[in-house]
């Protein structure tokens, strides 16, 4: 369960500020599929990364299951991110020096699990996601939508309780696009929360509730 | 985070990151890497071993281990059969040779010297006596002639002369030295001592970058006691080589003990070199470690470079490992392994450099210093310090910017933001 309460995110850029995130209000439910929407420069990004705990608000509240974020320390942040979070970026964000098992199994070595547990973990996510012999590759060697793909295993190898996902279509064939939102509404039909920022409508009608910013403000919140 | 799991993500990550880097760069970095350990060791080695060759040569060509010589106040060590009874009872002496010593004068082309008002071709020179065998066997003397032969015990009017007394091999002009030209082996010259003159023939020159050498007249003990008028046996020099592994400053405390001191002057192959040449080993050494510093500092510089643009270039990257939940002190640890690797390969490299190919080399080949054989003087001992400092030097420097990066902000790092 995560809970947002009048956040705000203001950055400075010397003496000009810029409000992105004017008091935002949010629940997020366990299990639920939310997809974030707006226009650019809504603040649909800017709202996942405070959510996500990988940027600190200027002012309001998040609570995850109960735990309000603000009082805990980077370290505590740090820990939080690595076993009930996950992550998908725009641009896969894959460490190009590092295969992808390694990829997806160096989170996983991170929480103490032995070597070859990790990578079987990581071979059964990557399976998952139909990259099952593309277990040596490197980046470099991997299509985007693949790249993509081992993005997602890396985000759930781990079964986190959240799932995130910045515009993880964007640089995408349809195709591609395609497999990566079924991969989504698989994990959720399994009981995945996923919090998805998309400015395509056809990708957000794969999530259950879609909430719309405009401005910095929540203009719409809506269930399919 | 446990340390220990740290360690093994930072491990692992700078593994695979080392592993997949251009080998050209690798290449590159170690290479600055082995100049930065050769730099170290080599050049104060060298300079070192300058001194060191001078030492050697010492020890080797003139006074053994240990060197027993006339106190200043006597041309000779008194009761010398009583002394050198005394060191034949010692097990740590495996050799001797004895030597007189006095002054004297050399004159030649005295038989075609038709001007009385032309100055002389004369010089003074320290006179020699020696046992010709004995002394081959413990200085290698014959080996350090140059022209002409080698000394025999039945020599009667022969000499070896110096190459620092003869003009063809002298250092260029000196106060108060003037070397004889127009002198070579079957040369006849006119030795003085005390007075008593003797017409002999120069059989060999000695060539050897030690004064007292250099400097030197030589011939048979006996016809230098002739000369001086002496039929005692005792000596002006008692050079002493001890068996492998004993301590010259052991025994030279052992010989004091035994009231010798009050009789002779004993000295260790150390204590009998000039004060000066200490000096210089100080001031080289000094120098030597002045140079290796700033070798070590240059070192650091690069490494901190060469990691500092890594970062830089990986900083999106590094965002995302930490965006991810891999802790900053795992990446930390990865650049540090990282120069670790550096260092430890660059060092290992030279070290196979050093002792396998530089050492040997120096020592088969030494490098001809107009007043020593350099050697290159690299101890294990000094060696490994050296390297512990380079790869501390390299580990900081590896450390300070890939923390500076991990500090900044994750989100920053990933958007590539300032």
């Amino acid at each position: 369960m995560i809970e947002v309460k009048n956040l705000v995110k203001t950055f400075k850029d010397g003496p000009v500020e810029t409000r992105v995130l004017k008091g935002i209000d949010l629940s997020v439910k366990d299990g639920e599929f939310v997809a974030i929407m707006g226009r650019s420069g809504a603040g649909k990004s800017t709202l996942l990364y405070q959510i996500s705990l990988l940027d600190e608000p200027t002012s309001g509240r998040i609570h995850i299951n109960g735990k309000e974020t603000h009082e805990m320390s980077e370290h505590e942040k740090m820990l939080f991110r690595l076993a009930e979070f996950g992550y998908v970026f725009q641009d896969y964000a894959l460490l190009p020096e590092l295969t992808a098992l390694e990829n997806v199994a160096l989170p996983l070595y991170m929480q103490g699990a032995s070597r070859a547990a990790a990578d079987e973990k990581a071979a059964a996510a990557l399976t998952r996601v139909g990259l099952g012999l593309r277990l040596g590759n490197l980046p470099s060697q991997l299509s985007g939508g693949e790249q993509q793909r081992v993005s997602i295993s890396r985000a759930i190898a781990h079964t986190p309780d959240v799932l995130f996902a910045d515009e993880p279509t964007a640089n995408l064939d349809k195709e591609s696009s395609a497999t990566v939102m079924d991969i989504f509404k698989e994990l959720h039909k399994g009981g995945q929360t996923i919090i998805m920022v998309t400015h395509e409508d056809e990708f957000a009608a794969f999530a259950e509730r879609i909430v719309k910013l405009d401005d910095g403000k929540v203009i719409s919140d809506s269930r399919l | 985070m446990f340390p220990l799991l740290n360690i093994r993500v930072g491990f692992y990550l700078a593994l695979r990151q080392l592993r997949r880097a251009s080998l050209w760069t690798t290449g590159l970095i170690v290479f600055v890497m082995l100049l930065t350990f050769l730099n170290l060791v080599v050049v104060t080695g060298i300079l070192v071993g300058l001194i060191e060759g001078i030492n050697e040569s010492y020890r080797t060509q003139y006074t053994g281990d240990v060197i027993v010589s006339a106190l200043s106040t006597k041309d000779y060590i008194e009761d010398t059969s009583g002394v050198i009874a005394f060191l034949k009872t010692l097990p740590h002496v495996s050799q001797m040779t004895e030597r007189y010593q006095t002054g004297g004068t050399i004159e030649a082309n005295y038989l075609t010297r038709t001007d009385l008002t032309e100055k002389p071709n004369a010089t003074g020179a320290q006179v020699i006596g020696i046992n010709p065998e004995a002394e081959n066997a413990f200085t290698g003397l014959a080996e350090h002639i140059i022209e002409g032969e080698y000394l025999a015990e039945s020599d009667y009017d022969h000499i070896l002369i110096g190459n620092f007394l003869l003009a063809k091999y002298a250092f260029g002009e000196q106060p108060g030295l003037t070397p004889l030209t127009d002198v070579g082996p079957g040369t006849k010259v006119r030795l003085t001592i005390n007075g008593a003159t003797r017409e002999v023939i120069v059989k060999g020159v000695v060539k050897s970058k030690i004064g007292e050498l250099g400097m030197s007249v030589f011939l048979p003990a006996t016809e230098l006691r002739t000369l001086m008028g002496r039929f005692d046996q005792n000596v002006a020099q008692i050079a002493i080589r001890l068996t492998p592994g004993s301590d010259p400053v052991a025994f030279k405390q052992l010989l004091l003990r035994s009231g010798i001191g009050e009789k002779a002057k004993v000295q260790t192959f150390e204590d009998s070199i000039p004060n000066g040449v200490a000096d210089i080993k100080t001031t080289f050494a000094m120098l030597g470690n002045g140079f290796s510093s700033i070798g070590l500092v240059v070192a650091a510089i690069t490494i901190f470079i060469v990691i500092f643009i890594n970062a830089i270039t990986r900083r999106k990257f590094i965002g995302i490992l930490k965006g991810i939940g891999i802790s900053g002190e795992a990446i930390e640890i990865s650049y540090i392994f990282q120069s670790l690797f550096y260092a430890v390969i660059g060092s290992a490299i030279g070290l196979a450099v050093l002792y396998g190919v530089l050492v040997p080399l120096v020592a088969a080949h030494p490098i001809d210093f107009p007043f020593s054989d350099g050697i290159l003087v690299a101890p294990p001992f000094d060696t490994g310090v050296r390297i512990v400092l380079l790869v501390l030097t390299t580990v900081i420097a590896g450390y300070l910017p890939s923390r500076m990066i991990v500090r900044k902000n994750t989100l920053d790092s990933i958007l590539g933001r300032n």
